[in-house]
């Protein structure tokens, strides 16, 4: 048995909850309103963090290689294309207005994630190659929100939605 | 592959595949708890090496996803995901 990681403390859960509702909404996204449900979610990234060192989805299994991992480090590259389709993203912790409001109930929906090997195959073009292709500059987009810019390199953070420089894919 | 076993009443042969962190793997240990039924679990991620890939290849048996919760009814129903009517209808609940 792999030794499990100490539970985080009630005020941590309390930090990180308030901090994550305030970076969420002000990127124009919600979380859960249930906020019992939502902070045992926020409580499960921070484990994941103490573990890992990102905060890996709490509903998935993650191998601990970030690499491997990086589709699944909350945001999800998921999230929007599962909040557009079902109202709430893989775990519950993200979801619409319709899901916030209580007026679509929230329910446990499918995995989108591909098997390991066809990500494999799908995986975004990470290239750090900066040759163009039509445009003046290279463009890259935001695997998790669909950012797009226009410029050398991609940017050390998302300014939409905030996630690091290893999500972004070359896009053109 | 090790199972933790809730005492409860028997209405099947009821094993849980979870995550220690997962919101509705918790939802479904409490939902089979409420409904007062004995049951086993293991959580995955609590697992390490070989322990852990055992239980991946079990759990892709039932589940080719490999997704979590899955709930396996007498040796014979997966049930992907949350899903308590499912699970009552299968135990005849």
């Amino acid at each position: 048995m792999k030794k499990a990681a100490n539970p985080p403390r009630p005020e941590e859960i309390d930090a990180a909850y308030i901090t994550l509702k305030r970076e969420t909404e002000s990127a124009g996204y919600l979380l859960n309103a249930d906020e019992e449900f939502t902070r045992d979610l926020v409580a499960g990234l921070l484990i994941n963090e103490q573990r890992f060192g990102y905060r890996a989805c709490p509903c998935r299994l993650a191998s601990g290689n970030r690499d491997q991992d990086r589709d699944i480090i909350c945001p999800c590259d998921y999230r929007d294309p599962d909040i557009a389709e079902y109202g709430t993203c893989y775990c519950g912790l993200y979801v619409n207005e319709a899901v916030f409001s209580g007026s679509q109930p929230l329910r446990s929906i499918p995995e989108r994630r591909p098997p390991a090997a066809q990500r494999f195959l799908n995986a975004p073009h990470r290239t750090t190659d900066t040759r163009t292709v039509g445009f003046p500059l290279p463009v890259w987009r935001c695997t998790v929100c669909g950012y797009l810019c226009g410029r050398e390199h991609p940017p050390e953070k998302c300014p939409i939605c905030k996630v690091s420089r290893d999500r972004f894919e070359r896009f053109a | 592959m090790e199972l933790e076993r809730v005492k409860g009443r028997k209405a099947g042969d009821i094993v849980l595949f979870a995550l220690s962190t997962c919101g509705w793997c918790k939802k479904t240990k409490k939902f089979l708890q409420d409904l007062g039924v004995e049951y086993e679990y293991v959580n995955v991620d609590l697992l390490e090496g070989e322990e852990e890939e055992e239980a991946m290849d079990e759990l892709k048996r039932w589940n080719p996803d490999g997704s979590f919760p899955v709930v396996v009814i007498n040796n014979m129903h997966a049930i992907v995901g949350y899903d308590p009517d499912e699970i009552k209808e299968r135990l005849g609940l």
